[in-house]
């Protein structure tokens, strides 16, 4: 990565290096100044425990990636301008430079060593299991739709068809600021919800963008991994896996209610009674019980 | 071989050879590999511009939310052959039986590919399994839409019922064979048809990429064609290796599809980077920096692609991430190198931008951008955010448009005085390489935001409410500036085809052996060839005071400075007819 490509000259090796620091200090500094307010580089800061590792993952790449980039773009540019034709001499016919072609050899192993660390520590976080989750929840997908059976045999299906309200949601519910599209998983907040996945048809994308995270739908294969909602809310989700006609619109919702409201909720559905008021107003979460 | 004794002799022949077919019945009955590589661009270029056409109509219905400019299927469809027809149709094609059909038997000095009728089968297996491929947008039912992947359980007949998919099935079996002779054609020709005084390490990097590629060939599409094969049997003949009613593995059609579309990226890639290294010390006046350590980089490229299929997996929870991660990583580094031996090249240079070097260029910004995304996305938790995403939507097309886009249209401009022995316009080419620049980042780049706020990929339409609607505008517009570039293309083809501005032989001052046949080559290519004692014979011919400096440290070889001498070869050498 060193910026002297086929310098010999000390004095324009030195120059470089000048150049080189100050593009390095112009990408860095504003990082380094703005404190633990790190850049976000359009992505989600992560909405559960696991998504904010895959965060800190995704920023300090980007650093990486933009350092690397701006070193690379600044060569490749600066040849375009320095090396454009200016006279018939005839340029110096080299070819090799070995220490040079070592040096650029060893640097991006070292930083794909680095890079590897990093996403080794952070892949095993985001996929550990816990042994005693809050809650477990069983989630089948098919087309076009979702199915959550939660402990007590409780389940709720929700589809997206061309149906436009099949689960009775008549959109008066949904508060107009989100979109409330699809049927809702429901978990406690600031717990551990252990989700076991699989699919009853084709494959399918379980994917909450503001958790960071998807994982394939499959039939055959059971996928099983932890979400901890840190916070109440509502988180936008959708299948991002190529499921046939109607993919585009299976859209789904992840509800996240404090824990005692959870509690709640699940044993007033657990004789098959009819959802009662949600304390959070869309109650997207669309019940349809069937024990 | 004995042919190597034989070849010298060629020109004594010439006048019985040239006595065949004109006309129609030459094109369907010629085995000239040129003639064939000819056949192979056009044909290639033609899908091109077909799937073209096809994404702006996706571009088009993406333009607005719940847009209803196409209905699912047809816009499921359509993003399925998109990408078939760029993939398997265009980018593969255009390279390894186009491009290097025509080149790479001219850059090796040799007079024709090693098996002439295998190559003009191999044409004739692609033409008709494209043709194939397309009849199905006029079955009942409309295309195939199962993605370019064709993952099971979709694809099978459960859930994809029609003749569609049969057809789609059976022209990626076609053009699979045809994929195959080529290689079995290129290795061989590499190997056995070399001109005298041309050893392995003078091979120019194109034909040394085309090498690898055809090798990779060997390696992958059997596989792909083994998977279809199997996916028809599941879906006529009640096997049930795919579907899990039977005990089968939807898992296992991924593991066979992306360990051949994997090494497939790199078919498709591989290519390019022997042209861009062959263009670019061209134009810089200067032999390629680090050519050894480039082979060695194409060839650790290859070995790795073959390691690392299941890094478009991660998300299925059945493959051990750390050992696909750390491989799909570590294929940054050898291209971290090509990307310093392409600056190399240009340091110190004397740079002169013709539209091949603008088109090289674009191509190194382009690939920058999308290799730096890909290596965020061989860390399985990024690619847990983003898969399926438009954030990945964004890195392959930046990958590939700076691969088979750029790189590829450097070629076609490169080469093209060579073709036909006239040059292009080049201004038409600049308007091509700069209406196709902004086009490209154009349309990109909002797409890396879109896939990072989460908008899934494939998706015919998204709500109203999500704020996607700006940039996907952006990047439709993006589209269409893309699209309009390529008539810039079609009409300076048009016009230099039409009013001929004589281009020479070695226009470029080039430096390999292609260039030292006429423009375009005679039957069976050279009338006489040039001493070879260097990877650029044609440079060193026609400059002995320049020869190449091995290593740099060494400043006390006079030769290599001087002054650019006129190269006397063909008529315009360094002094093309038409430049801006």
């Amino acid at each position: 990565m060193s910026p002297r490509a086929a310098e010999t000259s000390s004095t324009a090796a030195l120059r470089w290096r000048r150049r080189a620091v100050g593009v390095v200090a112009a990408v860095a500094l504003p990082v380094v100044l703005g404190g633990c307010q790190l850049p976000t580089f359009y992505g989600y800061r992560g909405s559960t425990k696991q998504g904010h590792d895959e965060f800190l993952l995704y920023v300090g790449t980007v650093i990486a990636a933009i350092v690397v980039g701006v070193i690379v773009a600044a060569l490749i540019v600066w040849s375009v301008f320095r090396y454009r034709k200016r006279s018939e001499e005839m340029p110096r016919q080299f070819q090799y430079h070995i220490p040079l072609e070592i040096t650029y050899i060893i640097i991006p192993v070292i930083m794909v060593l680095i890079l590897f660390a990093f996403t080794f520590v952070t892949e095993n976080r985001v996929d550990a299991i816990a042994a005693s989750p809050a809650v477990k929840v069983h989630v089948t997908a098919f087309q076009w739709g979702w199915r959550y059976q939660y402990p007590g045999n409780v389940t709720v299906t929700g589809v997206t068809t061309e149906d436009p309200d099949p689960v009775g949601l008549n959109g008066a519910q949904c508060a107009p600021a989100v979109d409330c599209l699809g049927p809702g998983l429901i978990v406690p907040a600031g717990q551990t919800t252990q989700i076991t996945l699989n699919s009853q048809d084709v494959i399918h994308g379980f994917y909450v963008p503001q958790f960071n995270f998807s994982r394939y739908a499959q039939p055959g294969v059971t996928n099983v991994f932890d979400l901890t909602v840190q916070h109440a809310g509502i988180y936008r989700a959708q299948c991002t896996q190529l499921c046939g006609l109607y993919h585009s619109l299976m859209f789904f919702h992840v509800v996240a209610l404090p824990p005692a409201q959870f509690r709640a909720w699940l044993s007033s559905q657990e004789g098959g009674a009819a959802s009662a008021a949600l304390p959070l107003s869309s109650s997207n979460s669309t019940t349809k019980a069937a024990a | 071989m004995t042919v190597l004794a034989e070849r010298p002799v060629t020109h004594e022949h010439e006048h019985e050879h040239h006595e065949g077919p004109s006309g129609l019945l030459k094109w369907l009955t010629s085995t000239d590999h040129k003639l064939i590589g000819m056949n192979y661009m056009v044909t290639s270029l033609v899908m091109f511009f077909l799937a073209g056409i096809m994404a702006l109509l996706l571009r088009t219905q993406l333009s607005s939310p719940n847009s209803s400019f196409l209905s699912f299927q047809q816009y499921n469809a359509l993003f399925t052959m998109h990408g078939s027809l760029m993939l398997y149709l265009f980018a593969g094609p255009f390279a390894f039986g186009g491009l290097a059909n025509y080149i790479l038997p001219l850059q090796v000095g040799a007079p024709d590919m090693a098996f002439p009728r295998l190559n003009a089968l191999s044409y004739w297996l692609y033409l008709g399994g494209s043709i194939t491929m397309l009849l199905g947008f006029l079955v009942a039912g409309g295309a195939a839409a199962y993605g370019w992947v064709a993952y099971a359980p979709l694809s099978s007949v459960q859930f994809s019922p029609g003749s569609a998919p049969d057809l789609w099935i059976l022209g990626i079996a076609l053009t699979g064979f045809s994929a195959i002779f080529t290689g079995v054609n290129l290795v061989t020709t590499t190997f056995y048809l070399r001109a005298p005084g041309m050893t392995m390490f003078r091979l120019p990097i194109f034909t040394w990429n085309m090498l690898v590629t055809a090798i990779l060939i060997l390696i992958a599409f059997p596989i792909l064609t083994a998977a279809m094969v199997l996916l028809f049997a599941d879906r006529h003949f009640g096997t049930h290796i795919y579907s899990t009613a039977g005990g089968g593995s939807p898992v296992l059609y991924q593991n066979l599809f992306w360990f051949f579309g994997h090494p497939e990226v790199y078919i498709l890639a591989l290519p390019y980077f022997g042209i861009v290294s062959d263009v670019i010390p061209v134009f810089s006046k200067k032999p390629l920096f680090g050519y050894k350590g480039m082979i060695f980089a194409t060839m650790s490229i290859a070995a790795l692609s073959t390691g690392v299929w299941a890094h478009h997996m991660f998300t299925t929870g059945v493959v051990l991430l750390p050992f696909f991660s750390l491989l799909s990583l570590l294929i940054a580094v050898p291209t971290g190198i090509k990307f310093f031996n392409w600056i190399g090249t240009m340091w110190r240079g004397q740079l002169t931008f013709t539209t091949p070097m603008l088109f090289c260029i674009g191509f190194l910004f382009a690939f920058l951008m999308g290799g730096l995304t890909g290596v965020m996305l061989a860390s399985p938790p990024i690619d847990f955010a983003t898969h399926d995403t438009y954030f990945v939507v964004a890195h392959f097309h930046q990958v590939l448009f700076g691969t088979a886009v750029y790189a590829g249209f450097a070629g076609l401009y490169y080469w093209y005085p060579k073709f036909f022995g006239r040059m292009y316009r080049e201004w038409m080419g600049k308007w091509h390489f700069w209406l196709l620049t902004i086009g490209f980042w154009l349309t990109f780049i909002p797409q890396y935001v879109l896939g990072l706020w989460g908008m899934p990929r494939r998706v015919a339409s998204y709500p109203a409410n999500l704020g996607w609607r700006s940039l996907n505008v952006a990047s439709t517009i993006g589209a269409y500036v893309i699209g309009i570039s390529f008539v810039f293309l079609l009409v300076n083809l048009w016009v230099s085809w039409r009013k001929p501005v004589p281009a020479g032989d070695n226009p470029w001052d080039a430096h390999t052996l292609e260039w030292f046949a006429t423009s375009p080559p005679v039957h069976h290519n050279f009338e006489k060839l040039p001493p070879i004692r260097s990877e650029r014979p044609v440079w060193d011919y026609h400059h002995p005071d320049a020869l190449t400096i091995e290593h740099s440290g060494a400043h006390s070889n006079g030769n290599g400075h001087g002054h650019l001498t006129d190269a006397g070869a063909g008529a315009g050498a360094g002094s093309s007819g038409d430049k801006a």
